[in-house]
């Protein structure tokens, strides 16, 4: 039997926390974890955010991030073990045996070069190739990765090419040494959907041609699936279960992994148009002050009370400036908004304060949505202050009912957001928008900053809330699986025109224009071999291609 | 909150308190009257006499604290005005945007392009120089730096989702300047508080010693300095005392600024 290209036996990271007021202590981020990687496989590492995937993945290369160190535990690559290597061996095995391409490679790229000399730099440093034959390597690997003219892409600078094809870039700079292992961090998270799928292919294809092994972090499940051959299931710095593939994902064994296996299952039978609607875009036609081209063009929708219209497109299809158009942020140029049978202002400072009330915002970010100086009692009591004049025992009485709604339960109120988990603060975000008793609720991907099992906590929430106090949802979102977990309707968006409205059902069954079925297909789902059948079946490329 | 204070900090609270506690009760804590005087012109130390006299044979302890007393007085009222007036204003044209921005903007960059001092000496060299005088035309030369800062960090906070939420909300531009974006900005304010005072103490000695700012024979300790400056010459040190506390209380109260920011630039709710 061949030795394992990397080995990994009780490993231990520690981080050194500065809690406010006291005095900085350890903690241990990673329990003793322990997993083989043969060459030329690859290895899934799942979890939520905090599960240690990352730092697993860094430790690899014998790194650990801002004040993270690995304190026990051995690493074996190549039959050595790098923990206990000098600077100079690990700065050999850095760059060349083992690489790593990050989340987000706009960041990562120094925007004043260009990218053929970042490609290449490792290889050529590292003494693996001249500089003429690391370029001819480059050229040869943008070409596999699917990446348009590949003789010429290199001399572009990181800011001339897609989001795609610099995450494509920097898999070919992770590639170009020659390395062992490539250790994937959430390649395609930060990508929209349509190009995610083509970026995976490209990745895939370019393990499977090179031979290289690779550890593919990702938070999502189905992604991961249609790439590793094993996978592991991290949550809090604990291994949960680690097997194949197959196993993994249609045979989970650990309750956690079913929880993650199975998200995203809520059922949302589609309610028919029923009354008056309360919301009704005519005509809406916008652009933002200062540029010449319109980011809407001739949007006409209609929500009904208690019900909720998913708007869906990928980045830049206008759906975020529908929501301002609405709230009265970016007055359009043309058509009308009607609410609640009254046609509304183009612009928000001329609304009456019941228009106002009556039509709130929830917003990606829960993070920058409350403000860090304010406690969850001032958040949430203030529009009950502002609207309604409640002070003292009866607003504080009201603070409670809705932190109750929102299963908070008691001992929040006196907590600063930055005492909250994300799930938590999205929940106090959502009872400050229902305390002002709104008929309507613009949720802007409310979801998509969220673990896959928290998003489908608030999801849950959020409908039951939806019968409780019968408002009505605008749900902005580029994921599909949450549409179909919550919509009543759907505008599907491409370049600023609804491109196809409707019913859930009538929307999402066949036949589909083309923009819609790339958008339905490039949705990952949980089964293997699901990447190569929706690449045989494409009738369109994704425009960040 | 006294827990885990740093040495640096500790030294610039001793000595930023003691000048403080110093101006406050100088009428109790001097031995002698402001301008009596009392003994002959530069006499040594003694026990009378602890940093011994002056040009004209005043106590120069009782000068010093006295001198202490206005200086810190001038500094901190003109340094409480300069930033009221700053960020006020700046907050207003960072929310308020467009034409209003604009204009303090630009208001702010003429004033700014005449150096402070220049601009300082012919104002006063016009108004009568008075207490009150200094104070305003101090207060409002400096709140032209705080108005900037302001601006620049309240641009920053005005785009948060959180500021978007309350303005959807439909609350008023009192609420959003005072409840939401001045929480968020005092960190860096309060830093620059006490940059700007040290400034103001330079500021207010450097006037002094030109002959514009405080007038005799009220004191102050760039007043000192320039009374005693004759007597370096015969070796005598009564210039050096004013000298070495300007330069201690900038030095404190720097300490004590930088303590301040380090504690509250994590922002974990104000608590830290």
């Amino acid at each position: 039997m061949t030795e394992p290209l990397l080995k990994v036996r009780g490993l231990k990271i520690g981080a050194t926390v500065y809690p406010p007021g006291e005095k900085p202590r350890d903690i241990e981020i990673v329990h003793g974890v322990d997993f083989d990687l043969m060459p030329g496989k690859v290895l899934g590492l799942i979890g939520e955010s905090g599960a240690g995937k990352s730092t697993i993945g860094l430790a690899s290369m014998a790194y650990g991030r801002g004040g993270v160190k690995i304190t026990g535990g051995e690493v074996w690559v190549n039959g050595r073990d790098i923990l206990k290597s000098s600077l100079k061996d690990i700065r050999k095995l850095r760059g060349g045996e083992v690489t790593y391409v990050s989340q987000s490679a706009a960041a990562s790229f120094n925007p004043a070069k260009q990218i053929m000399e970042q490609v290449t730099e490792a290889a050529i440093l590292q003494g693996k190739f001249s500089k003429k034959d690391a370029e001819a390597r480059a050229v040869e690997l943008f070409r596999k990765l699917g990446l348009p003219d590949p003789e010429n892409i290199g001399r572009r600078y990181p800011h001339q090419v897609s989001g795609g094809q610099l995450q494509r870039c920097m898999t070919a700079l992770a590639l170009c040494p020659e390395p062992d292992l490539v250790v994937f961090d959430e390649p395609t998270t930060a990508l929209d959907v349509t190009t995610q799928i083509d970026v995976l292919a490209a990745i895939k294809d370019a393990i499977r041609d090179t031979g290289v092994a690779a550890l593919y972090i990702t938070h999502d499940l189905a992604v991961v699936a249609q790439v590793s051959d094993d996978i592991m299931v991290l949550k809090m710095g604990d291994m949960v279960e680690y097997g194949a593939t197959d196993q993994i994902i249609n045979h989970p064994r650990e309750d956690y992994t079913k929880a993650l296996v199975s998200v995203r299952s809520i059922e949302h039978p589609e309610k028919s148009p029923a009354g008056e609607p309360v919301l009704k875009c005519e005509h809406i036609t916008a652009r933002y002050k200062g540029t010449q081209f319109d980011v809407l063009h001739d949007v006409n929708v209609e929500l009904y009370p208690g019900q909720t219209l998913a708007v869906v497109g990928e980045s830049g299809s206008g759906k975020s400036t529908l929501a301002r158009v609405i709230t009265g942020l970016l007055p359009p140029r043309d058509g009308k908004i009607i609410f609640d049978g009254r046609e509304l202002t183009p612009d928000l400072s001329s609304r009456p304060i019941d228009d106002l009330r009556e039509l709130q915002m929830i917003y990606q970010m829960a993070d920058t949505a409350m403000n860090p100086r304010q406690t969850v009692g001032t958040i949430i009591g203030r529009p009950l202050e502002f609207y309604f004049g409640l002070k003292g025992e009866a607003k504080q009485k009201r603070i409670q009912e809705l932190l109750d709604e929102i299963e908070l339960g008691k001992g929040f109120q006196d907590r600063y957001p930055a005492e909250l988990s994300g799930g938590q603060k999205q929940r106090v975000c959502i009872a400050r928008a229902l305390a002002a008793k709104p008929k309507l609720i613009i949720c802007d991907e409310v979801t998509s900053a969220l673990d896959p099992l928290v998003a489908d906590g608030i999801l849950k929430l959020l409908l039951e809330l939806q019968k409780i106090e019968d408002v009505a949802y605008l749900f902005i979102t580029h994921d599909l699986a949450t549409v179909r977990a919550i919509a009543d309707s759907i505008a599907v968006m491409y370049q600023g025109r609804v491109q196809r409205y409707g019913g859930k059902t009538e929307v999402l069954t066949p036949p589909f224009d083309d923009y819609t079925d790339l958008l339905l297909s490039s949705v990952p789902e949980m089964k293997l071999g699901w990447l190569e059948d929706v690449l045989a079946n494409r009738k369109m490329e994704s425009a960040g291609n | 909150m006294f827990t885990n204070i740093p040495v640096s900090a500790m030294i610039g609270l001793f000595f930023t308190a003691l000048y403080f506690i110093a101006a406050i009760f100088a009428p109790f804590l001097a031995p002698y009257g402001m301008a009596e005087v009392v003994g002959d012109v530069w006499e040594p130390s003694s026990a009378n006499h602890l940093l011994g006299t002056d040009n004209i044979g005043r106590d120069l302890l009782t000068r010093m604290i006295y001198g202490g007393r206005t200086t810190i007085f001038i500094a901190t009222a003109a340094t409480i005005l300069s930033f009221v007036t700053g960020s006020v204003l700046g907050f207003l044209a960072a929310v308020l945007g467009g034409w209003a921005d604009q204009v303090l903007s630009r208001l702010v960059d003429l004033l700014m392009s005449i150096p402070s001092l220049i601009l300082a000496l012919v104002v006063l060299a016009v108004l009568p120089v008075t207490v009150t005088t200094l104070i305003l035309v101090m207060g409002l030369l400096d709140s032209t730096r705080v108005f900037r800062l302001s601006r620049a960090v309240a641009v920053d906070i005005n785009v948060m989702d959180y500021v978007e939420a309350a303005k959807l909300r439909g609350e008023k531009r009192g609420w959003i300047i005072f409840r939401e974006i001045l929480p968020n900005a005092l960190s860096p304010l309060v830093a620059e508080m006490g940059l700007r005072f040290i400034f103001m103490v330079l500021f207010i000695s450097t006037l002094s010693f030109l002959g514009l700012g405080v007038q005799p024979p009220l004191a102050d300790w760039g007043g000192i300095v320039k009374e005693n400056k004759d007597g370096i010459v015969y070796g005598i040190g009564a210039a050096l005392y004013p000298a070495i506390a300007i330069a201690t209380l900038a030095i404190s109260v720097n300490l004590v600024a930088d303590w301040i920011l380090n504690r509250t630039t994590s922002l974990k709710g104000g608590r830290g």
